[in-house]
């Protein structure tokens, strides 16, 4: 923390340079980006020691982080590839967070996106890849959101909470996944690693032309430009809003916090499903235990830097994709264990959250009134 | 009986030995966050409080060969991170719940970290009290070696009811959980209460730890805890904040995780993924039941942010 | 400070080491210095299946002219192929060790297509013709050794009664608990093994019940197919049971306890592979041996093995040694009754209808479902 006011001071130090007006004018704006990168430089610090305690070299370590998330070519295409599912399982956070909710379960929501969109195109051998992956998105999203419909409704209906709940799914998403992977869904011919059929070559979406990246990221892009749309540039995303702020305000206003609830978390859960969708079509070919890979969990985590703002979510999930990718040349180049990336995450996390606590205090940014 | 085996017995004597055996983080998790809640914080890092406690006990009962060192170390590791969640937290405008997760990341990541070059080897591990020494039955027996942390766990949680029902240290507590104003008119620090109470509760999470990897299953690797420490959490919401139910909970929780294995051993193979599930769905459904929405949820401090 | 001087240099590096690779992958051949790469599933200090691979890679580190990169904790999804390609592309590898059996299809096929020059060695017996042949499978048939072990645990039971704790139900375990029960019956006829699975490859919990539950049910001797086999060891030796270890020599763990125990010996295998290619030799891409061929070993009889069964598995174990010894010798029959192996039919190591392998012996309590 303390790097973290040295950083501010040092942006104070500068301050009286510029135009005092311009920067009172844009406060609110420049606080969004100049604050998280305060938060992020000093999360970096503090990696950077944490290192060096054990003998590595900081510098060694920013270069290679660079290096293996932005480097190259290929290093963009490696934290793209890995930001893509992690766009969409942030929704999964970010949409509710809106109503006020806090929901944790995108990875079960993932799974079951994913069992039934492979369901889905495993029941339509007969048709067009098109129809196909259509089909494959529709059962994606039915099932992630009705998931997480669940969640919100025993939260709605029964006064259970989210939090919890969706934590829950997610071990019992698991289970479910698991028994079906071993047994009813079991296509015999995979031997030693349980899988449902495959979904054939012709129905997997592929890569973006020119890039190594799958259509995935094209697909977060896309719902996350709709979610930001639909929160602050529609009337149902004001009427959540609302709710989110104040329920019982919400109620007097005569809006129905009920279908509010539902409707967010089934979109929330869409999201995630989608992400088990194109795990299948783009990477798997299949359903098995490989789909959860945590990228609901890290999804958590991708909302809450972001601000649960859906367009934020965008460049944070491609920061923390960009640390899984330089992670493995963490461990090559400077034999640090494959668990620093998990307290770098940490670290930032922390930082980025008790950063919050700076907006609209930074002296020289305030006006006069 | 004459080839040693207790036939179908083996399902209810394992349901009661797990009760025992695996409760014991259950019960400590929701104790220390049973005390954290009630004073109007939520701290969901306590899985990665746990993991640390497990392998900061591990690692300093191998290099000092006293294993209740590794659990004095465990709770101080604990202390420490409910520190950090409630120095954060005490910020303006920092919501709890992620701080819990910012940390569940952290606390997990630094134990695998550091833990490393712990997996190898083994450490002192905690003697356990023979209390079934009147049985024939080695099974009996068996199931009957219990350790002490699993004791004073048991004894904590009238102590607990106790403390917050009657002791001025209790009632402090609660006031800040239900009412950070009124905590504030009787002159008392809210945020130093909720800190002190972060830190008991962490410490308390810690020793839980310590239990996983110094007694049972009794040694330390990255599996370990498998969600445990959030499930904890999750019972502490199911036990309604009362002490005695998160023991109740503890024990119902242990013995469901020792329902899949047991079952399978006089037979019953089907569905095995879906019992194993069984503590996830049991918590779920009773969740289901017992809550309403007509009523906020009775014993919820006021002031915890995921009951507002 | 110099940023600019440090990422030349690197740089510089990793472009020399990746042409260098490329051209000794187009010519098969060692020269000067040549990058393998290692990618594990999960921690290679987790004193069992990655651990094993880690000694491996350990053993080549030791030989003149090669550089060993490792990445730990890669998930069966798209990392992996980021990380090989990272490796490719970062490192300069031109030889990689993928060993993880869910990574091959599809991600080691992938990436076998899109660097047709280099050479990829997948853990695990999946190599068909149909696939590059850039890309290939060895793995060792460990269950001679369990087989061995077995033997000793038949002699060492006196309740009759041995018990395996497993992951999953797939045919390689299923393969390695009938080869370890009709071991065991050479020793004693009238022995069963029953067997809990756990569910997954690491289940801490899962397992010190399962292990419980098993002395509970009159076992005396255990042993286990998951990854970390160190729970069962350390819970089974607690209780006063007898132990047959897995993937390393866990006896450290429990000397009085341990009888013998199946293991890898990928420190022998992996310089054998190095050695092909410097002599210009190409690997078969469907490379598979047990004892014979030193690819598995059995460890060091405890001091508990009784002179008689030392002397059995000895005598066995020289079979497997000096000839084709055959473990799946018809008649067999399962669990249920059925047989699944005619009498007269020779069910050899290299048969493929072992690898499909879906029924428990006559012998072995439990099911598959």
């Amino acid at each position: 923390m303390t790097t973290d006011t040295a950083d501010s001071a040092a942006a104070a130090a500068i301050a009286p340079a510029a135009d005092p007006s311009f920067l009172q004018r844009h406060g609110q704006a420049i606080e969004y980006v100049l604050i998280p990168g305060a938060a992020l430089a000093g999360a970096l610090v503090v990696f950077g020691i944490f290192v060096a305690l054990f003998g590595k070299n900081p510098l060694d370590l920013y270069f290679y982080m660079y290096y293996g998330a932005f480097g190259t070519w290929f290093s963009w295409q490696n934290t793209l590839a890995r930001a893509a599912p992690l766009i969409l399982t942030a929704l999964c956070t970010a949409l509710p967070a809106q109503l006020g909710m806090v929901i944790i379960g995108g990875e079960g929501a993932l799974l079951i996106g994913a069992l039934a969109a492979t369901s889905a195109a495993l029941a339509l051998p007969w048709a067009p890849p098109l129809a196909v992956q259509f089909a494959m998105v529709i059962a994606g999203i039915i099932g992630g959101g009705l998931w997480i419909m669940l969640a919100g409704a025993l939260r709605q209906y029964r006064g259970v909470n989210e939090t919890i709940s969706s934590l829950l799914l997610v071990y019992i998403a698991l289970a479910i996944l698991n028994h079906l992977v071993e047994g009813p869904m079991r296509d015999p011919g995979s031997l030693n690693k349980p899988s449902t059929r495959e979904i054939g070559a012709a129905n997997m979406i592929g890569t973006i032309p020119g890039t190594d990246v799958h259509w995935g990221l094209v697909f977060g892009l896309v719902a996350a430009a709709a979610a930001y749309i639909l929160i602050y540039h529609t009337t149902f995303g004001f009427a959540a809003r609302v709710a989110g702020g104040n329920i019982r305000a919400a109620r007097i206003v005569g809006l129905s916090v009920g279908k509010l609830i539902m409707t967010i978390c089934f979109l929330a859960g869409g999201a995630a499903g989608l992400a088990g969708m194109i795990e299948v079509a783009a990477v798997q070919g299949r359903t098995n235990a490989n789909l959860a890979a945590g990228y609901g969990f890290t999804g958590i985590l991708v909302a809450f830097l972001a601000r649960q703002n859906p367009l934020a979510v965008i460049p944070v999930a491609i920061l923390l994709g960009g640390i899984s990718a330089s992670g493995g040349l963490l461990q090559r180049r400077l034999g640090l264990p494959d668990a620093s990336v998990l307290v770098l995450q940490g670290i930032i996390f922390v930082f980025v959250l008790a950063s919050d606590a700076l907006y609209g205090r930074i002296g020289f940014l305030k006006g006069k009134g | 009986m004459a080839d040693g085996g207790i036939g179908l017995w083996t399902v209810p004597l394992a349901v009661f030995g797990g009760a025992i055996r695996v409760s014991t983080p259950f019960l400590f998790v929701s104790l220390g966050e049973c005390i954290t809640e009630r004073s109007g914080r939520i701290n969901l890092g306590l899985e990665g409080t746990l993991v640390m406690g497990a392998m900061s006990a591990y690692g300093i009962s191998y290099l000092s060969g006293s294993p209740w060192l590794g659990v004095l170390a465990a709770g101080i590791t604990g202390a420490l991170l409910g520190a950090l969640h409630a120095g954060i937290c005490s910020l303006p405008r920092v919501n709890d719940v992620a701080v819990g997760i910012a940390l569940m990341l952290f606390g997990t990541g630094l134990a695998f970290y550091l833990g490393k070059p712990l997996i190898e080897p083994t450490a002192a591990r905690l003697p356990a009290i023979d209390f079934g020494w009147w049985s024939d039955i080695a099974q009996v027996r068996a199931a009957l070696r219990i350790n002490v942390l699993f004791l004073i766990g048991v004894a904590l949680a009238p102590l607990l009811y106790w403390a917050f029902k009657t002791t001025r240290w209790g009632l402090l507590i609660r006031t800040a959980g239900e009412s950070a104003d009124a905590a504030r008119a009787m002159g008392h620090s809210v945020l130093l209460i909720r800190l002190r109470a972060t830190m008991v509760g962490g410490f308390l999470a810690g020793i839980g730890g310590s239990f996983l990897s110094l007694f049972y299953p009794g040694s330390w690797n990255e599996g370990l805890s498998s969600g445990q420490g959030i499930t904890a959490v999750a019972l502490v919401i199911f036990a309604r904040w009362d002490p005695m139910l998160c023991l109740w909970a503890s024990l119902a929780f242990g013995g469901a995780a020792a329902l899949g294995p047991a079952l399978q051993s006089v037979g019953m193979t089907s569905g095995y993924h879906l019992f194993n599930a069984a503590p996830y769905i049991l918590t779920l459904a009773i969740m289901i039941i017992t809550c309403s929405p007509k009523r906020t949820l009775t014993g919820a401090p006021a002031e915890l942010s995921i009951t507002r | 400070m110099d940023f600019g001087r440090i990422s030349r240099r690197h740089l510089l590096q990793g472009g020399a080491a990746l042409t260098l690779g490329t051209a000794l992958g187009a010519r098969g051949a060692l020269a000067a210095e040549t990058t393998i790469g290692f990618i594990y599933v999960g921690s290679r200090d987790d004193y069992g299946y990655n651990q094993a691979h880690a000694q491996g890679a350990a053993a080549l580190k030791k030989l003149p002219g090669l550089k060993v990169v490792e990445e730990e904790k890669v998930p069966e999804t798209d990392a992996v192929e980021k990380t090989m390609e990272s490796m490719i592309n970062l490192d300069g590898a031109s030889l990689l060790f993928p060993t993880s059996f869910g990574y091959y299809n599809p991600h080691v096929l992938k990436m076998a297509q899109k660097y047709p020059k280099l050479r990829f060695q997948h853990c695990g017996g999946l190599w068909t013709d149909k696939d590059p042949k850039n890309a290939g499978s060895y793995f060792g048939y460990i269950d001679e050794a369990q087989y061995i072990s077995g033997i000793v645990a038949g002699y060492s039971t006196k309740s009759g009664k041995l018990g395996f704790v497993a992951a999953k139900p797939i045919p390689q375990v299923l393969r390695n608990i009938n080869a370890f029960t009709l071991g065991a019956k050479l020793a004693n006829p009238k022995a069963t093994t029953q067997v809990i699975f756990t569910g997954d490859w690491s289940m801490p919990v899962k397992e010190a019940e399962a292990t419980n539950s098993l002395i509970d049910q009159g076992v005396d001797v255990l042993t286990c197919h998951v990854d970390g086999p160190k729970t069962m060891v350390e819970n089974a030796a607690r209780r006063g049971a007898m132990v047959c270890g897995y993937h390393v020599n866990q006896s450290p763990l429990a000397p009085k306890a341990y009888l013998t125990g199946a293991e890898w010996n990928w420190e022998a295998l992996y310089p054998k592979f190095v050695k092909m290619i410097a002599a210009g030799e190409t690997i078969p891409n469907f490379y598979r041996g047990g004892l014979k061929d030193e690819i598995v070993k059995v460890s060091p009889y405890g001091e508990a093995v009784s002179e008689e069964a030392r002397k059995h598995a000895d005598e066995v174990k020289s079979k497997f040694m000096s000839s084709d010894f055959v473990i799946f010798k018809g008649p067999i029959s399962d669990n249920k009754g059925k047989v699944v192996i005619a009498a007269g039919t020779d069910r050899g190591q290299k048969d493929a209808e072992l690898e499909k392998m879906d029924y428990l012996v006559d012998g072995v309590i439990g099911a598959t479902s």
